[in-house]
């Protein structure tokens, strides 16, 4: 490390200078005639020069010498700005750059004395080159002016020091007056200091005012000064941490420049909101996560003219960086009009590098399968180019942009280029924040009960709600299990913050509610609190990396009384209660009442058929897909049929059905696609157009069908999707096809199947009718109770959530009866997650199934049933 | 040769702490809970305007605790973030222990606990295990 105070002097500013010099180098070929651009360009250069010279740093003085000759004739006229120039002079600013860093590592200037970069530039310098110099013939009147001044400013490059030093003073002296009147250079390490010092000092203010609120009205009076001064110099002084992001852009025009040189493509770069700023801390860390996105639109974005050209579109390509404030963010959008991402040549990467397996991938959406290049050890690089460099993958990029708490998305139009979309919280120190306390118990066994305080950034606030008695009835609405409250005529979900914590159990309902009411990201919320206290001024203290799992948090605080609270994160809050940017709601207009109905994961089939563009089924009821030529297609009792695999097929033509028009015939033309649908014995094929994809998604009906033959409608991956009704299908195929049973037995036995949702339910009754059950139906406790007791029953499937009423209560009337209490009751857990089949009371279910797991359940009724042997078990006997 | 560990007592436990690495010893400490954090990580102290987090070290040592109960005392460890605290029953005395006692984890300590211990130290009258801080935190935190 360089101990002289001088030189380290010399390094900070020349460093300084440098960093803008990329940038207005690139401007200059764009702007030749640019007078004070050449003018900046060439003080920069002189200003080095001559100080090096100062210095001793010979390797270094020679090098800007030549430079700074080249500049003088650009900025006399005598030369024009090629692009061989304007490289040969970038060329020099990198040996500088290294020479510089060589002397700050080292003292010396390195080893390397550049003398063929000098060579170069000395012969360019003379003309030698022929490449920069304006031919003498060629422009009239001009040469003579040229040859003229020529000598002049040869005999300025050989006089001695002298004159240059007079330059040199003059110049610097002018330089050195215009920046010291705006500017000072502070370390920042001080700064952070600062930083500090004005974060205890805004705390040491909240105790102040918090210990003099009452009493002494003098004090009081000195402490609203206090107050005041405190909050200016918070704001001051955050207010020097920040620069404008335009300084990390600053190089790319020269990397994008260089890099379209070395591959042989033509890219633009702009800029817009250069002057948005951040925090330093953060401009050092988007520094090269932005290089590295920009290389790579560069390197496998942007297409070759020629290729352009054939896409219809400009030769040149076109990259934007667009910077700006929104909502408590600072929003960085990187965006390319170059191929934008193959999704499938990312999938074939994805499946190569082992990753994921093709199963997997098949089922991926398109913006799944973008998203797949933020997985680690993911390149699409076939060769490992020097540009995008070996090891440094979108995922790192999304480490460091994670690591300061924002966020990377990518956007991507195929064939018209991507976005990429990095989002940073102004976490900075100091915000206002409502301070919030819920009640609830702090052990597991819930037997302390403490009221717990929270901070909400009050960025995100929008109001606050307060609720008691009356209106609580009618205005909360329990829409199937999220509450929601109408509020300005919109529907605004609830979230409880002690559940949402899993601070109580408890569903209790209190006499007065209240209801902070949230901004995240693009929806409302309403999250519901026991007391409300008062806005503070906080500072942001981010929680530790051992803490860095929990995205409910966004950072703790210390409070006036000198305990510490924790700052709720709103986003990761709604997430957590189920209620994020794409919530369950699916309804176009708020103001409809939303039905709002369980969502269940399911893998589905989505097809196409005649005018329904998109349709969904079960995969799980899927047996095979298959393709036929048309001929194969035969009648049997007038139905269509077709000899397949050993049976005969009835066939069911989709889109005719639907239509609710006669089964048609499946066309002459070509082939059809059908969809084998089969219970192991017997089988129906649905004639579809086209399958589309398998998606894995959660199914949120919007609302039930009036055709026959579908359920109902939902949206699924983003798309209204239309859900088919098997058994309605199959019906109108012929007869009930649906009888044979999977196991040989007297009579097929019969399930109650209890649960309250449509969907749901229908799909499990189909499963299980194919699996040879006949079924009976109920969505209420109350319609269940009646079917049991009229008898005739074999088994019972209960939801658990029965709404009202929960499968307890019916697993405690089934118990309690005489006649049925043998029954063997199957509860139905929607989702993931174990639950003891033993209720405290004492009662048991026999077995608790997960409602994704057909498969599971099945198996359960056969056990259940077959273990009977024809006789009811005695519960609890297993 | 000798080394120093500044030593406490977690569960009946007699613990050692490499001196170099605890920062200070507190009595018992005012904390925050944290909702949804792992059930080792107890909450989060206020250290001269430091927000530090407390890790139960019982817990994460895989030693059952009696709900009631409350380790009272905070050894602070250094740590990148500023500082862990360890929650532990009792403080003990700095002791400087000749290098000859130390001995190899014995092979019959439960697996949970046999990780974290990097050795232990035979003294005349009792054994002194050597706690290995960062792996403990690596547990509490998961």
């Amino acid at each position: 490390m360089v101990q002289d105070e001088d030189v380290r002097e010399f390094l900070i500013e020349s460093n300084e200078n440098l960093a803008n010099l990329d940038r207005q180098l690139v401007e200059l070929e764009e702007r030749p005639e640019d007078a004070t651009l050449i003018a900046d360009v060439f003080r920069t250069v002189h200003t080095i020069k001559g100080t090096s010279g100062f210095f001793g740093f010979d390797k270094l003085g020679a090098i800007t010498h030549v430079a700074e000759n080249i500049l003088s004739q650009l900025r006399e006229r005598q030369r024009e700005l090629t692009p061989a120039t304007a490289s040969l002079i970038l060329e020099s600013v990198d040996a500088v750059k290294v020479i510089l860093a060589n002397i700050e590592a080292t003292g010396g200037e390195g080893d390397n004395g550049y003398f063929d970069l000098r060579q170069r530039l000395e012969a360019a310098y003379r003309g030698e080159a022929a490449a920069g110099q304006i031919p003498p013939e060629a422009a009239g009147p001009v040469p003579v002016v040229v040859k003229a001044e020529v000598a002049p400013a040869e005999q300025k490059a050989i006089e001695p020091k002298p004159t240059e030093g007079k330059l040199k003073g003059e110049e610097s002296g002018a330089a050195a007056s215009n920046l010291a009147d705006s500017t000072i250079r502070v370390d920042v390490q001080l700064l952070d200091k600062l930083m500090n010092l004005v974060g205890e000092l805004v705390l040491a203010r909240n105790q102040l005012i918090q210990d003099t609120s009452s009493e002494n009205s003098h004090l009081s009076g000195t402490s609203q000064r206090l107050n005041l001064i405190t909050s200016e110099l918070q704001e001051g002084v955050m207010k020097m941490r920040m620069q404008p992001i335009g300084v990390v852009w600053n190089k790319l025009p020269r990397v994008v420049r260089d890099l379209a040189a070395e591959c042989g493509k033509k890219i633009q770069i702009e800029m817009d909101g250069a002057e948005t700023e951040l925090d330093k801390t953060i401009i050092e860390a988007i520094k090269d996560p932005l290089t590295h996105i920009v290389r790579n639109s560069c390197d496998h974005g942007i297409e070759q003219p020629e290729l352009r050209i054939e896409r219809g579109k400009s030769p040149a390509g076109r990259i934007l960086l667009r910077a700006y404030h929104e909502g408590g963010h600072v929003n960085i959008e990187i965006s390319d009009d170059g191929g934008g991402i193959d999704a499938e040549r990312v999938k074939a990467k994805a499946r190569d590098k082992g990753l994921l397996r093709s199963e997997q991938l098949a089922q991926l959406s398109e913006r799944e399968a973008t998203q797949l290049i933020f997985l680690p050890g993911f390149s699409t690089a076939e060769k490992v180019t020097n540009i995008s460099g070996r090891g440094v993958g979108m995922d790192v990029v999304k480490t460091n942009i994670e690591k300061i708490g924002g966020t990377v998305d990518v956007f991507n139009n195929p064939s018209a280029g991507m976005t990429v979309r990095i989002k940073i919280p102004l976490t900075l120190a100091i915000i206002p924040g409502l301070v919030v306390a819920v009640e609830g118990s702090v052990t597991e066994t819930g037997d302390i009960s403490r009221r717990q305080r929270f901070v909400i950034p009050q960025a995100n606030l929008l109001e606050l709600v307060r609720i008691e008695g009356e209106e609580k009835l009618t205005q909360i609405q329990d829409v199937h299990g999220t509450a929601v409250y109408q509020h300005r005529g919109r529907l605004l979900p609830l979230a409880y913050l002690n559940r949402v914590l899993g601070l109580t159990k408890s569903t209790e309902a209190r006499d007065v509610l209240n209801i902070v009411v949230l901004q995240v990201e693009d929806r409302q919320l309403g999250l519901v609190v026991d007391h409300i206290s008062d806005t503070q001024e906080i500072v942001v203290k981010p929680l530790g990396k051992e803490l860095k799992g929990l995205n409910c948090y966004v950072g703790a605080t210390i409070m006036g009384d000198g305990r510490v609270a924790l700052i709720l994160d709103v986003a990761g809050v709604a997430r957590l209660a189920g209620i994020g940017p794409r919530s369950g709601e699916g309804a176009k207009g708020d103001s409809e009442q939303a039905e709002v109905v369980q969502s269940l994961m399911q893998r589905l089939l989505l097809f196409s058929a005649g005018r329904f563009r998109r349709l969904a089924a079960p995969l799980a009821l899927v047996s095979r897909l298959e393709e036929f030529p048309a001929s194969r297609v035969e009648r049997a009792s007038g139905r269509p049929v077709l000899h397949y695999r050993g049976q005969i097929l009835p066939l069911v033509h989709l889109a005719s059905a639907l239509n609710g028009s006669e089964i048609d015939t499946c066309g002459e033309e070509g082939s059809i696609l059908v969809v084998v649908f089969s219970n192991g014995s017997r089988s129906v094929g649905l004639v579809v157009d086209r399958i589309l994809d398998i998606v894995e998604g959660a199914i949120t009906v919007t609302r039930p069908s009036t055709t026959a033959g579908l359920l109902g409608s939902a949206v699924v991956a983003d798309t209204l999707t239309d859900f088919i009704d098997l058994n309605a299908l199959v019906r109108l195929a012929g007869d009930d096809w649906i009888d044979a049973a999977a196991k040989p037995r007297a009579k097929a036995s019969t399930v109650l199947l209890v649960e309250p949702s449509l969907v749901v339910r229908e799909m499990l009754r189909s499963y299980l009718e194919m699996a040879g059950y006949r079924i009976s139906e109920s969505a209420s406790l109350q319609d269940a109770a009646g079917k049991l007791l009229r008898g005739g029953i074999d088994a019972v499937v209960t939801a658990l959530d029965l709404q009202p009423g929960n499968g307890w209560e019916l697993l405690e009337t089934i118990r309690g009866n005489e006649r049925l209490r043998g029954l063997p009751v199957i509860g139905l857990a929607g989702g993931a997650g174990h639950r003891s089949p033993s209720h405290s009371e004492g009662l048991s279910f026999e077995r608790i199934q997960s409602a994704a797991d057909r498969e599971g359940l099945r198996q359960a009724i056969g056990d259940l049933i077959c273990n009977a042997d024809g006789e009811l078990m005695p519960a609890g006997a297993k | 040769m000798t080394r120093q560990y500044a030593t406490v007592y977690v569960g009946g436990l007699f613990l050692g702490i490499e001196v170099a690495k605890v920062q200070e010893v507190m009595r018992h400490q005012e904390m925050t809970d944290v909702p949804l954090a792992p059930a080792a990580i107890t909450g989060l102290i206020n250290l001269r305007g430091q927000i530090v987090i407390a890790v139960d070290t019982q817990r994460s040592l895989g030693l059952t605790r009696d709900a009631a109960s409350r380790p009272s005392c905070n050894i602070i460890i250094r740590s990148e973030g500023g500082g862990v605290s360890l929650l532990v029953d009792d403080i003990g005395d700095v002791l400087d222990v000749p290098v000859e006692a130390f001995a190899p984890v014995p092979e019959n300590m439960p697996v949970e606990r046999k990780d974290l211990i990097e050795g232990v130290y035979n003294l005349h009258d009792r054994l002194l295990l050597v706690l290995d801080t960062k792996r403990l935190l690596q547990r509490a935190c998961g």
